[in-house]
């Protein structure tokens, strides 16, 4: 009997010494918080990630688990003219819509950022592109464009400044115009808010300062509010830029790629070739091409913009 | 260098007035400080002098021309601001430098001026330094830098030490003051410490809900205050001020709560039995066998001076300062007089002074 006790008790008050040295210890809790997040991120974000790396090296088809091939997909690619097109629409879209974006989400921000009448108003209306699916107001853009009803056409003749309705999505110029304005409507007000945040961090002293040391209201812009603005319109733009890079919804709503793949860009190519074409590997191969794009942004922001001598130092 | 006139100014943010009506004249080359209670519109004047607000009505000239509608630019005048304002992203040379490159003055000239000021301030080791990378006092300094570097007719100051820590703020109140005797540049000083208004100016405005209370040097602002406001407000510890009338009878004396009399010195300039405020400072305040029996509360003893808080029969609070080192102990009554020449009298109604010995 003693002895019974006396070999299980070590053994139990181990366990509980474990259990409590566990719950003591701050990495083993940090552990475990981060655990679900962790969790989650590991599931839905480099499952997927390593799974498309992945059957880019293969021939996967729907139903068919492939082997694989190295860099077959790859080269296909490469020798594949559809495939450049769809990087000089995707480039060309995203270098367009973006600095358009910027330029006129940059104006917006500075006039709201005046002193207006219903100022608040006028700020949660334009937040309105950016809260409605993009899929409802692709929609809403697809009857804009649309060749017989478009609303468009219809003003500018009444106005009668064109005598025949625009072939918004038929033409290949026209169409990739079209779909340029409506991802730049859906775009703005996210890099109109941001930088509108960011210019409300700018302190009104300074901007006293500039004006008695004999300042214009350009040269405010220029030599305060830039420069002060660059970090925030750094991180800003690159997320538009990635947004912009990766859009698929648009372009599947409005033209499918069409007409003649001139709108196609590497998003919608990808799901085309792999999941409506049914070439799993291929498709993946190509979203796997865009990696490198949205890396050489990342790290051209960061390092390029992001980061100010001015920033660091002493803090207050 | 210029002087400043400001002729019956107003200023309203939409229906309510702030300012109503205030005139100060600033010689070429004074050190003027506006003083007053928060709230009470001392830098909406100085940035109408800078042209950062409007003028509601009347006018505001330096020098010669009238200002209203000149540009702040336009206006020759450098500001230093509470928090400074410094260019984050520009080097302390650059933030120096930055109203000489609008201007379009020459690389040589501009660096040459920028070097002149930073030997002034004792700045040249931290040129190429940013804002950031400096301590408070050195962001004050660069400041002024930037100021000193725009030889302007005017320098305004918007409380540039209300960010400092004590110590380093009577340092740099020192610096300012031997600032404007080697540059004689006219001076306007926004502060709400009336020390610092006492130390540096050649003259003090005192404000007050949007009006002019007194306009002087600062010792006859603390020896002959126009009114109540002036006389708490200037001096620390503050001016006691006793409630009470001119006794009716007898010889002329001031009646205060609990039955304290004071004698004073004739003639009085007020009717028997009218209600007065009685005024004396800390420091005029002496033992003595007669005069008003005081409780002593609490003694604080500095070294220099030993400082004594009690209360009168009538509840009123008691400051008194002594140079000698006397001993109290809190409880026991003691008794304190002031010379009748120290005494201030205010009218217990109006609040404004009342002459009590002619001036000499």
């Amino acid at each position: 009997m003693a002895l019974q006790s006396a070999a299980i008790q070590p053994r139990s008050s181990n366990l509980s010494r474990i259990l409590s040295r566990w719950a003591e210890s701050r990495n083993a809790l940090g552990f475990g918080f981060m655990l679900p997040a962790a969790v989650l991120l590991l599931v839905f974000l480099t499952y997927p990630l390593g799974l498309g790396v992945w059957l880019g090296f293969t021939d996967a088809r729907i139903g068919r688990p492939g082997i694989f091939i190295g860099l077959e997909n790859y080269e296909y690619l490469w020798s594949d003219a559809v495939f450049w097109l769809s990087v000089f629409n995707t480039l060309l879209y995203t270098i367009s819509a973006s600095i358009l974006k910027f330029v006129l989400g940059l104006w917006l921000a500075l006039i709201l950022n005046q002193n207006l009448p219903f100022k608040s108003f006028f700020r949660a209306i334009v937040l309105l592109p950016w809260v409605v699916p993009t899929v409802l107001s692709a929609i809403a853009f697809w009857w804009i464009y649309d060749a017989q009803f478009s609303i468009l056409s219809w003003a500018l003749q009444q106005m009668g400044l064109i005598d025949h309705r625009i072939n918004f999505l038929g033409d290949p110029t026209n169409a990739r115009a079209s779909v340029i304005a409506a991802n730049v409507w859906r775009g703005i007000p996210f890099v109109a808010i941001t930088l509108l945040a960011g210019l409300q961090t700018i302190p009104q002293s300074l901007y006293e300062a500039a004006t008695l040391d004999g300042a214009s209201r350009w040269q405010l812009f220029r030599y305060v509010t830039l420069p002060l603005l660059t970090p925030i319109i750094a991180i800003t733009m690159t997320f538009s830029v990635l947004f912009t890079f990766t859009d698929f919804q648009l372009i599947y709503v409005l033209t499918r790629g069409g007409p003649v793949n001139a709108t196609h860009l590497m998003a919608t190519l990808s799901f085309q070739r792999g999941i409506s074409g049914g070439q799993l590997g291929e498709g993946a191969a190509i979203a796997v091409a865009m990696i490198p794009f949205l890396l050489a942004a990342i790290l051209f922001s960061y390092f390029g913009l992001q980061r100010r001598k001015w920033q660091q130092g002493g803090g207050d | 260098m210029a002087s400043v006139a400001i002729g019956e100014v107003y200023k309203s943010f939409g229906t309510v007035e702030v300012l109503h009506g205030v005139s100060v004249n600033i010689d070429d080359g004074e050190f003027v400080t506006l003083v007053g209670p928060s709230g009470c519109g001392k830098s909406t004047l100085l940035r109408m002098i800078a042209g950062l607000e409007k003028i509601s009505r009347g006018q505001i000239a330096i020098g010669e021309r009238v200002v209203n509608n000149v540009a702040p630019k336009e206006r020759d005048v450098a500001m230093v601001f509470q928090n400074y304002a410094l260019y984050p992203h520009m080097t302390v040379a650059e933030n120096m430098a930055f109203s000489l490159m609008l201007k379009g003055v020459s690389k040589a000239e501009s660096d040459a001026g920028v070097r002149r000021a930073a030997e002034i301030l004792g700045l040249v080791p931290l040129l190429s330094r940013y804002p950031r990378q400096l301590s408070g006092g050195q962001r004050q300094r660069v400041a002024m830098g930037r100021a000193i570097v725009r030889d302007p007719q005017v320098f305004l100051f918007d409380e540039p030490l209300s960010n400092l820590d004590a110590k380093l703020r009577v340092q740099m109140r020192a610096e300012i003051k031997e600032l404007h005797q080697r540059l004689k540049t006219t001076t306007v000083y926004v502060t709400h410490d009336q020390i610092e208004a006492m130390t540096m100016a050649d003259k003090i405005v005192v404000m007050h809900d949007g009006v002019v209370e007194q306009i002087g040097p600062p010792l006859e602002l603390y020896d002959r205050p126009n009114n109540l406001f002036v006389a708490s407000f200037i001096g620390s510890p503050a001016m006691n001020l006793l409630k009470g009338a001119i006794a009716a009878d007898g010889p002329p004396s001031f009646l205060g709560a609990g039955g304290i009399s004071v004698p004073l010195a004739a003639p009085l300039p007020i009717g028997s039995g009218e209600p007065v405020v009685l005024g004396i400072r800390p420091e005029h305040l002496r033992l003595s066998d007669q005069g008003i029996p005081v409780t002593v509360v609490v003694v604080e003893p500095t070294g220099s001076e030993v400082q004594l808080i009690g209360r009168t029969a009538g509840g009123e609070e008691i400051v008194a300062n002594f140079r000698e080192r006397h001993s109290f102990t809190p409880g026991e009554t003691i008794r304190l007089s002031a010379e009748p020449g120290l005494i201030h009298l205010f009218n217990g109604e109006t609040g404004q002074r009342l002459e009590t010995r002619s001036r000499q």
